[in-house]
């Protein structure tokens, strides 16, 4: 039990962390490149002004008509991905294994409030299965894939949740977590949550095509 | 878990007898070799950043007048028409079968106005009108693409223009309108082949065929405004482009270079073009692109965009305003295509008594689902056009009741589609180019 | 025909004529024409008795017609316009008609050696060129592209074979087209055909074809290259060995090929217009080396120069040894000789024009509104509100400059022979 302890806290973090860099960095490497071998115009027409501009009016909450016209959905896209940055960045419990390691530290959350948060994943994460199962055009748009990533999120969260509460098992819980969030980690780059950084990308070239050339607004 | 078969839908599986003969005629090998080679010699960072970036979160379906009009027709949401085109290609490997294809091919050519308002409403700004056109590729290279805008574009391979309008004909046409204005105003010229002038002025080919008159008053708007124009007497006349909507993009360069360089010959300051909206985006930023010209090598101005300036710069003066109240179409290709809203809208105000807002506008105008080649495919697809665009009939009728009783849309498309959708719902809306309007109430 | 040599070369201002005067005498009158050699002036005009008709130097011809059109100077300083009678058309020429009249022709067209003089035509829904007052014996269902050789013996044209009813998508992929050379048609049919160039000693033929929606080849004299490509632009003949190149683009690039193979090394975002030195040695061509750079490539390779917008009307120097283009950046037009460009950009450019041994270079600009000429970079002080190309001397010597004036000159078409030796040098 302690050997696989210590296996998730060493060497599987440090892997999760440099399949996680590494695999962000040989992505977005790789899609630049590709970019400028068959898709010119990305760099063509890029606009910093406007890809602002646009990144601006869609990481705002409800900053596009779109947002708007779909507010229980953007309430809990937005609450959800704050929690889901903010707790694993913000745990005390994190925080205190990076003082360890590398002796570095920053701000963290009040146990309760990581706690509240963590009950927003996951209550959002019902949300979204939910709606995947009942509304029909997203029911249809959705693919296995889909609902895996959503149990990849549900698991770290609720595993740590589990252990923060120091429930039966806790130990268990412990160590599921750590492997499981760092599974998460490890496969952020290679499956559909690579929007994560995807997400300026797109953003920059449709804010630079729209603003810059087409002179309207893409929100 | 996953995906459930869709609700039956009411239109037959294929309507388009050249869709089918196409089909026949490959084999399934023949039909990964073409997608898989075009993948991966035309699949580029974006096909593959849209791709893997999808969340099926359903923000874009909404946006779609087919999704809307069609009681939420799951398998019309933006994102579902992706995912039964390019979604099966790359599942499969390409391996797909010819049903597959033909169903590919009906979505892409006829579910799909490549309007980009679902672009705005995705996160990601998922272009789905790119991966649609991504689609129509691979059918142009497997030549599975609906009779009647394959039809177009052999008309604008071997013509230079749209509509087999042959040499003679568009000179004498141009002739013709002539002598007709010329009995309003009797010292109105077309000027032909004026090396030089300020203005080339170019127009899509339905114009000379069915809409001459639309030439007439362009004659005696420029006349009226001391233009000095001209436009050309050879091949290259014609703005529009179906090439690029059938995904012949070779072809559509091919359009485009003719059309440029007729214009740099003539060494035109600039070219205006009429009331076209697909035609605007050819010229403004697809065509030039295919051809390594960053932007158009020489300005392109939209009819619209030239009235507001003649208007401000007082070279037309409204004599009396247009009585009806009207209501303005906001067209795709020069809203979001170039922003052209506002000026639409100062176009309108000075030359209407009363302007009544249609809901949405402006770039959240709803397409008329005319545009994107889909009215180029032809009668088969009449109904279900007029069909999938209930909420654009919802937007006139709101606006009919508010008292419009004209509606201004700067655009042939536009024209043709909401004709259509006007006649079937049964409303009693007229519909006008803004150059009709300008006709009627310009000072000449 | 009158030599150049043989015009009047001697130095001086003349007016030609006052085109204010012109105004008064007629219920209108259209853009002036003037001649090669500036000797002449001319306009359609509109008659008070609601005709038309062409007015020479201040004197119309003595026809009058319903309508009169595309008025144009052939090299030989005859005009020549296209004329209508009773609904039928013709061409006139200095003021005479041909004996054959048709129900429409269009597309003037002049060789270059001969001013031989070519329209397209059409009767009864049937097109065939005209030479000199010689239609073509047959007819054909289209007409396009029709070109003229040099020395105006030979006249091809892209027609069409075989009818399609509109809809017939499938007849149309067999191919319909063809080239028809002096009226008699190729055997072989395309799905489409285009530009055409004609070698110097008329004997062949080259054109752009199509021959599947994705398979385009030349053709030469009805036979087709082995290979094919994913586009191509117009071919031109080596002038001195007949080898065609053309552009064509493979693997998503562009490079020139020659007689059906890849030629040039370098692949190009864009490469076309390319263009022969008089003696075959070398080819200079329009490119692209990247995506919305714009620069002349001589023998593979490009000028440092890039512009932004465009480069065209590049021509080599009748010595071979310079190239001059124009470039357009930012919206301005820039002169460029050799790879470098001419310090100040104007409004508009007109081609440029090499002096015979190559040494000056001489081009109509507009800037500020008012025409004028620019040689070697820069302006001629002699302000223009109208104006046209400039000519050198055979000998060099002497460059004609041909305008409207300004000012005292308001409205008087003026000709003026200056020396070479007095424009400013490089
Ligand atoms: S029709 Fe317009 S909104 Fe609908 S999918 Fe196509 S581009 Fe998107
Ligand atoms: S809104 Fe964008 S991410 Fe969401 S389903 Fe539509 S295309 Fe995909
Ligand atoms: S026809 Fe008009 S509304 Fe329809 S796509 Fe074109 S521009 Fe848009």
């Amino acid at each position: 039990m302690y050997d696989i302890y210590a296996l998730a806290r060493g060497p599987l973090a440090w892997g999760a962390f440099i399949v996680f860099f590494g695999g962000i960095i040989y992505r977005l490497a790789a899609i630049l490149l590709e970019a400028r071998k068959k898709d010119h115009v990305v760099y063509a027409y890029f606009s910093p002004y406007y890809a602002m501009r646009s990144m601006l009016h869609w990481i705002v909450p409800f900053g596009s008509r779109s947002m708007r016209q779909q507010p229980i959905l953007t309430t809990v896209t937005f609450a959800f991905h704050i929690c889901l940055i903010g707790v694993p960045l913000f745990l005390f419990a994190h925080i205190i294994l990076f003082k360890e390691s590398f002796d570095i530290s920053w701000w963290t959350l009040s146990g309760m409030a990581a706690q509240v948060m963590t009950v927003i994943v996951l209550l959002s994460c019902v949300y979204f299965f939910v709606r995947r199962i009942v509304q029909p055009d997203v029911r249809y748009l959705s693919s296995t894939a889909d609902y895996l990533i959503l149990l990849l999120v549900v698991l770290p969260f609720a595993t740590g949740f589990w252990a923060a509460r120091g429930w039966a098992g806790f130990e268990i819980a412990t160590l599921l977590h750590m492997l499981s969030g760092e599974l998460l980690l490890a496969l952020i780059p290679f499956t559909k949550l690579s929007h994560m950084f995807f997400f300026p990308l797109t953003r920059i070239y449709a804010g630079s095509e729209f603003g810059a050339v087409r002179n309207a607004k893409d929100w | 878990m996953a995906t459930t078969e869709p609700k039956a839908n009411d239109e037959p599986i294929v309507l388009d007898d050249a869709i089918i003969e196409g089909a026949e005629k490959l084999s399934e090998e023949d039909i990964a070799q073409v997608i898989n080679d075009m993948i991966r010699t035309e699949g580029g960072a974006r096909f593959k950043a849209y791709l893997n970036t999808c969340m099926s979160c359903g923000y874009c379906s909404g946006a779609c007048h087919y999704y809307l009009s069609r009681d939420k027709e799951p398998r019309l949401a933006p994102a579902a028409k992706v995912k039964q085109t390019l979604g099966e290609f790359v599942r499969k490997k390409g391996r797909v079968s010819r049903e597959t294809l033909m169903r590919s091919c009906e979505i892409a050519f006829t579910d799909c106005n490549l309007c980009r308002r679902c672009m705005m409403y995705c996160p990601f700004g998922i272009d789905v009108a790119f991966l649609m056109l991504f689609v129509r590729r691979v059918c142009h290279k497997l030549g599975v693409v609906p009779r009647y805008i394959q039809d177009t574009a052999h008309s604008h391979s071997a013509t230079m223009n749209q509509m087999w309008v042959q040499e003679d004909e568009w000179i004498d046409t141009l002739q013709w309108q002539e002598d007709e204005a010329r009995d309003e105003i009797p010292d109105l010229r077309i000027p032909l082949e004026k090396e030089g002038a300020d203005v080339y002025y170019s127009v899509i080919g339905p114009e000379p065929k069915f809409r001459a008159q639309l030439i007439y008053q362009a004659a005696v708007l420029m006349h009226a405004a001391g233009i000095d124009w001209t436009m050309t007497e050879f091949p290259g006349w014609d703005n529009s482009d179906m090439c690029m909507y059938t995904g012949d993009i070779e072809m559509t360069a091919r359009l485009k270079k003719v059309h440029f360089e007729s214009a740099l010959r003539l060494r035109s300051k600039r070219i205006v073009m009429g009331e076209c909206g697909h035609a605007f985006r050819s010229v403004y930023d697809v065509g030039n692109r295919f051809l390594g010209w960053k932007m158009p090598p020489i300005e392109v101005v939209h009819a619209v965009a030239f009235y507001d300036e003649l208007l401000a710069e007082g070279r037309l003066k409204i004599a009396r305003k247009f009585e009806r109240p009207v209501t303005f179409h906001d067209p795709c290709n020069i809203v979001r295509g170039q922003g052209l809203h506002e000026k639409a809208r100062s176009v309108v105000r000075q030359s209407c008594e009363t302007f009544i807002e249609m809901e949405p506008n402006r770039e959240h105008n709803f397409c008329c689902c005319a545009g994107g080649g889909v009215i180029n495919c032809g009668p088969p697809y009449k109904n279900k056009r007029v069909k999938s665009n209930r909420v654009k009939a919802e937007q006139l009728m709101a606006a009919r009741e508010k008292g419009a009783e004209v509606v201004i849309a700067p655009c042939h498309n536009c024209h043709g589609g909401l004709e259509d959708i006007i006649h079937h719902y049964k409303i009693d809306i007229e519909i006008k180019f803004l150059i009709d309007i300008l006709f009627e109430c310009m000072e000449k | 025909m009158k030599s150049m040599e043989e015009w009047d070369w001697a130095p001086g201002k003349k007016i030609v004529a006052d085109l204010e005067k012109w105004q008064s005498g007629y219920a209108a009158v259209e853009e002036p024409y003037v001649s090669p050699d500036g000797e002449k002036i001319a306009a359609i005009v509109k008659t008070e008795e609601e005709s038309y008709t062409v007015c020479v130097n201040g004197t119309p011809w003595e026809k009058t017609f319903d309508k009169v059109w595309s008025l144009r100077f052939s090299p030989d300083n005859r005009a020549a316009a296209l004329v209508s009678d009773t609904a039928e058309w013709s061409v006139a020429v200095d003021g005479a008609t041909w004996e054959n009249w048709f129900e429409f022709v269009w597309n003037m067209q002049f060789s270059k050696a001969n001013s031989a003089i070519a329209v397209a035509a059409q009767n009864a829904r049937s097109y065939f060129a005209v030479l000199d007052d010689t239609p073509w014996e047959t007819g054909f269902s289209s007409m396009n592209n029709l070109t003229v050789s040099r020395n105006g013996e030979t006249l091809a044209a892209v027609v069409q074979t075989t009818a399609v009813k509109e809809g017939d998508i499938n007849a149309f992929q067999k191919g319909c087209f063809s080239v028809a050379v002096n009226g008699v048609a190729w055997k072989n049919a395309f799905v489409n055909a285009w530009e055409i160039d004609i070698n110097p000693d008329n004997r062949l033929v080259a054109v752009e074809v199509r021959h599947s929606l994705y398979d385009y080849s030349i053709a030469i004299n009805d036979e087709m290259w082995p290979s094919s490509f994913s586009a191509i632009w117009r071919p031109r003949f080596n002038p001195v060995d007949n080898s065609v190149t053309a552009p064509v683009k493979s693997a998503g690039e562009w490079c020139l090929a020659k007689d059906g193979e890849l030629f040039w090394e370098r692949r190009y975002s864009q490469l076309w217009h390319h263009f022969y030195s008089t003696d075959g040695k070398s080819i200079a061509a329009v490119v692209a080396p990247t995506y919305g750079k714009w620069t002349i490539a001589e023998n593979d390779t490009p000028w440092d120069l890039t512009f932004k917008e465009l480069v065209m009307d590049a021509v080599y120097s009748p010595d071979n040894r310079h190239i001059a283009c124009l470039g357009k950046t930012d919206g301005k037009w820039y002169v460029a000789l050799d790879g470098k460009a001419w310090p100040t950009p104007f409004d508009r450019a007109w081609p440029p024009v090499f002096s015979p041994r190559g040494e000056d270079v001489a081009v109509k600009v507009e800037i500020d509104g008012k025409y004028a000429i620019a040689v070697n970079g820069k302006l001629l002080d002699i302000p223009f509100a109208v104006a046209w190309n400039p000519v050198f001397s055979p000998d060099g010597k002497k460059l004609l400059v041909k305008g409207i004036g300004t000012g005292k000159d308001e409205g008087k078409y003026c000709r003026h022979i200056l020396e070479t030796e007095s424009l400013p040098r490089k």
